[in-house]
């Protein structure tokens, strides 16, 4: 065996849950993991275009995420609806601005750079580019790695939600902006499930299956 | 002749080979971790999970913060907030919220406690490679931590109204943050596939 060698280019299969490496077997049209059971793919199956429309799912509901209220505060002395901006321009103009920052980094910044980045691997193993494969990889990882941390203005919302019902004085109900940022959070995470890291190498390779 | 060992990011095949104590093997292509020597895995694991079902118990069944106004206290637990959301028909905001704060870490923490139990004392359970699917694919929708973040940033922005009184829950969760993190630092699936292959190498195949 040669130094660099992919499993795909032997013949093998890895498998994603349990990372066994196996050799299917002949005339089987299900394969599953020899050991754990789970599905075996040589690489994730439609993976390009699984990424991609959940990818231009979550940038459309982007928008509304970013344009709804999500919480409306109803008090004696009229209501008032908070967006996630203004949620962070209220920190920042209150003295808060640790807080402002990283409500501003992980409802603003990381959904956008998340989609972003996606994009761009997108592109970039559409185009069978080989450009920088090393960094691509390592932007891969961060992606995935980051994208829980958006879910912050979601709890944010439940938790205030559930403790401000003093009828008397002041009510905050969840506004539609939270069900939309939501949606964007779950999306861009499958979107970032889907898409197979190894395409990003096989650009190397001569061709596979 | 080390096993096989396949790199889950760029497929690249290489031979295993033994690491040093708390040593890294990684892809020689594209630098992502292969696997980690994780000394004494299964029973650290073991461990935690169950320190951290009771932390999750607790966690729960008591309230995360309090609001004091006029002499009055309004509290939640993590469980009201996700009644409220339902209540207040945002349905989807709260099914989201109550998966990945109570479900899955609760699925996952009784998945480990079922898994590693058994094999640790040298017997493998009935389904378990399904439980580990299982396992793996509910992982990454685990979110105590950000949900900590999340308490905390309310608090600050709550006691700008009332007084916010910290429930005990709270520290609960905070506990059961750090505990799901060592878990993750801790356990090591190869470990427990090998473990399981050791203690019954005919029912795996």
């Amino acid at each position: 065996m040669t130094a660099a060698m992919t499993a795909a280019e032997l013949g093998l299969l890895s498998c994603h849950t349990c990372r066994l490496v196996s050799r299917p077997a002949r005339g089987l049209g299900e394969m599953g993991c020899p050991r754990c059971g789970a599905a075996l793919h040589l690489r994730k199956p439609a993976s390009v275009s699984r990424s991609w429309a959940l990818l231009v799912a979550a940038v459309i509901l982007y928008i509304p995420a970013n344009l709804l209220p999500m919480m409306k505060t109803s008090s004696l002395f009229g209501s008032q609806s908070d967006t996630i901006m203004s949620g962070v321009v209220y920190f920042w103009t209150s003295g808060s601005w640790y807080l402002a920052l990283i409500i501003f980094f992980a409802s603003v910044m990381v959904p956008l750079l998340k989609m972003i980045a996606l994009a761009l691997l997108l592109v970039s193993v559409q185009r069978r580019s080989r450009w920088q494969p090393e960094q691509r990889a390592r932007l891969y990882r961060l992606v995935e790695f980051v994208g829980r941390w958006s879910m912050l203005d979601i709890y944010v919302v439940a938790v205030i939600v559930a403790l401000v019902q003093l009828k008397a004085i002041a009510t905050i109900q969840p506004g539609a902006g939270a069900v939309a940022f939501g949606a964007v959070v779950v999306l861009t995470m499958f979107s970032a499930m889907a898409f197979d890291a190894r395409l990003i190498w096989d650009t190397r390779a001569q061709s596979h299956g | 002749m080390g096993v096989l060992v396949a790199c889950h990011e760029c497929d690249l095949l290489q031979r295993e080979a033994l690491l040093p104590g708390g040593g890294v093997a990684r892809c020689g292509r594209c630098g992502a971790e292969l696997y980690r020597d994780r000394p004494a895995s299964l029973e650290r694991t073991l461990a935690l999970t169950a320190g951290a079902l009771v932390l999750f118990a607790i966690a729960n069944s008591f309230p995360i913060l309090g609001l004091a106004l006029q002499g009055q206290v309004i509290d939640a637990t993590l469980y009201d907030t996700v009644r409220r959301l339902w209540d207040e028909d945002m349905k989807s905001v709260a099914a989201l919220v109550f998966v990945t704060t109570i479900a899955v870490p609760l699925l996952e923490l009784c998945a480990l406690a079922y898994l590693l139990a058994p094999v640790r004392f040298g017997r493998v359970p009935p389904h378990f490679p399904l439980v580990f699917r299982v396992l793996q694919a509910v992982r990454p929708w685990g979110m105590v931590e950000v949900f900590m973040l999340g308490v905390l940033v309310s608090l600050v922005k709550l006691a700008h109204l009332a007084g916010v009184v910290p429930g005990i829950a709270l520290w609960s969760f905070g506990a059961l943050m750090l505990v799901m993190a060592a878990i993750s630092a801790v356990f090591d699936p190869r470990a427990l596939w090998q473990a399981a292959d050791a203690a019954q190498p005919e029912a795996m195949r």
